[in-house]
């Protein structure tokens, strides 16, 4: 662990806007984006569908009338129809990859971009990134927001950017080693993979100089961040963000750590109950629903993400007012149901780290073989967990057996797989195989 | 006096066991003797080479996972009864046998030399010197297999 402290600093006071003039601003640009978003025949639709009439949103209240938009109209309006502005005004492209077809495109403005930049430093700055800092970005340059977002902002706190990209571990961590980053930026299952390549180098956190690390882009567990900060010798901050609402920098980590600030200023939160669509009360989880306040080119109303986290309102000692959001514990569509029960892939991460004091990798797949499912959870023996002795391997299969059913209450069986042979992504990790029929998922 | 065994951790389906002998073969190591574990699962493959420094290094390179362990050999008198009279003295001695390896390298009518994996091979030295069996050395061992 490193003995690296984070001071709080604010990037923006903004950040630190107390709740009565945040509330004031919000309904404000509430009124300004129901207006803007007029300009796009979907939403034209979708409030008369919903039977309200844009000039009676006069303000926060008026909020849960608003229609929902979900992924699938993102898709129905490809490339372009959600744009709010002249062809002429886009700055910067963007898109989400598809799993299934095409991407969805998310368009900027210049003012969205130069918003965006200082979101980014938000969060980068709440984490301790500072000036003199070097940055190590090993996010895709691309479509994909990750790279050119952190780029951004890095830039905007006026630290110094290694545009490494995705790609080539090795490299990378040449790049690490002689180049000194203070800080890495990428996906956390992609930040596990290089401590592994630094690992099997014969380097350790002593080789490298890296402090900081700012990993977002998919859900993780606290036991990663754990493991991450022993293995890199790092602090380490979780943000969030999704193309769809703007990229990285819709909430990020201050220095305490308990929860994400979301840029309240710029983006309306709502935590939902995914079936009823109602407020669930704070520190429940729920699914996240981003409304845009600022956003010009692609204005969003309501989106649903179908990430699911709790919020918390609760004054943090940062002295930011922005609502916290906790942990991404799953997704909405990303849940699978087992036999009945709710089961999130993060929980069945959460229980091999508690087995293996660090991160392994794996895979879950699900299957209907008969009436009942069953659920195989294909884990990598590490070289340190690996022994002679049979009984070991086996004892180490039981443990792992034990600890995934006692967090997630579901019994899966459990198999050592030989290193190397789960397939590591420098994006979002494939953690799901479900082979059961989709009418019975 | 210890003799180094190499431990493969192998996945239950076809063509596992196949990589690491190639490997090996490839690099012109040969394999004195192996013995396979195995579950539904999984199994350990476990290998006994002269030159395991570089045997390791070549099956880590080909993205083996390897673990190191030392067993013990032991000549037994090549007779009925002469196997239960070294178990009397593990016995009588406290040494518990993990496994051994039921591999003859026989000197006819004399003794025939078995490897055993001892719980505390350390500690198993120094009794098993004091009761008068006597170990056989990695040196000694390779040199009759060549023999
Ligand atoms: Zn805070």
């Amino acid at each position: 662990m490193t003995d690296f402290v984070v001071e709080n600093r604010l990037f923006d006071p903004a950040e630190a806007l107390p709740r009565g003039e945040l509330a004031a601003l919000q309904a404000a640009r509430l009124v300004e984006t129901v207006a803007r978003a007029q300009a796009v025949p979907f939403y034209r639709e979708a409030f008369a569908r919903a039977g309200v009439d844009p000039a009676s949103v006069r303000g926060l209240d008026d909020l849960a009338r608003l229609p929902f938009t979900v992924k699938d109209d993102m898709r129905a309006a490809y490339p372009l129809g959600l744009l709010a502005v002249p062809r002429a005004r886009i700055a910067r492209v963007h898109g989400s990859s598809g799993t299934t077809g095409l991407p969805t495109f998310v368009a900027y403005t210049r003012r969205d971009l130069d918003t965006w930049a200082g979101l980014v430093a938000r969060f980068l700055t709440a984490g301790g990134l500072r000036p003199e800092h070097l940055v190590h970005v090993a996010f895709g340059y691309g479509l994909f927001t990750g790279g050119f977002g952190l780029h951004a902002g890095i830039e905007r706190v006026g630290a110094g950017v290694v545009p490494s990209g995705g790609g080539n571990t090795p490299r990378q961590v040449l790049l690490l080693r002689d180049l000194a980053a203070d800080a890495l930026i990428c996906t956390p299952s992609y930040a596990l993979h290089l401590a592994e390549v630094v690992r099997e180098a014969g380097l350790g956190p002593s080789d490298l100089r890296l402090r900081l690390g700012h990993f977002g882009g998919e859900p993780w567990t606290e036991e990663l961040r754990q493991a991450l900060e022993r293995e890199l010798g790092i602090l380490a901050f979780n943000n969030y963000g999704l193309s769809e609402v703007i990229g990285p920098g819709v909430s990020g980590e201050c220095a305490a750590r308990r929860g994400m600030h979301v840029a309240e200023d710029h983006f309306l939160v709502e935590c939902l109950h995914p079936e009823t669509l109602r407020p669930v009360p704070d520190g429940e989880v729920g699914e996240l629903c981003f409304t845009s306040l600022t956003k010009e080119a692609m204005p969003v109303i309501r989106y649903r993400t179908r990430d699911l986290a709790a919020l918390d309102r609760s004054p943090c000692p940062c002295g930011r007012t922005g609502a916290r959001m906790g942990r991404v514990v799953g997704r909405s569509d990303d849940m699978l149901i087992i036999r009945g029960v709710n089961v999130f892939p993060s929980q069945v991460e959460e229980a091999l780290l508690r087995v293996e004091g660090t991160a392994p990798h794996y895979l879950i797949e699900v299957s209907r073989p008969g009436a009942l499912d069953e659920a195989t959870v294909k884990v990598e023996v590490r070289p340190a967990d690996f022994s002679d002795e049979m009984r070991r391997l086996v004892a180490l299969r039981d443990r792992i057996d034990r600890e995934i059913q006692a967090v997630t209450g579901v019994r899966m069986t459990v198999e050592l797989v030989a290193p190397g042979s789960i397939e590591r992504s420098a994006g979002k990790a494939t953690r799901v195989v479900d082979r059961r029929p989709p009418g019975a998922r | 006096m210890k003799i180094r065994q190499l431990s493969l951790f192998l996945e239950n389906r076809p063509g596992q066991l196949r990589v690491p002998c190639k490997v090996l073969g490839d690099a012109g190591i040969d394999i004195l003797t192996m013995s396979l574990a195995d579950t539904q699962q999984f199994g350990i493959l476990r290998l006994i080479v002269k030159d395991w420094q570089r045997a390791k290094q070549v099956l880590e390179a080909a993205g083996q996972v390897v673990n190191v362990t030392d067993l013990l050999a032991l000549d037994v008198p090549d007779h009925a009864g002469g196997l239960a009279s070294v178990l009397e003295v593990f016995e009588r001695t406290g040494l518990g046998v993990e496994y051994m390896y039921a591999f003859g390298l026989r000197q006819r009518g004399k003794s025939a030399t078995l490897l055993f994996r001892l719980e505390d091979p350390e500690g198993a030295q120094v009794k098993l010197a004091s009761a008068g069996v006597a170990l056989v050395s990695a040196e000694e061992l390779f040199r009759r297999a060549a023999a």
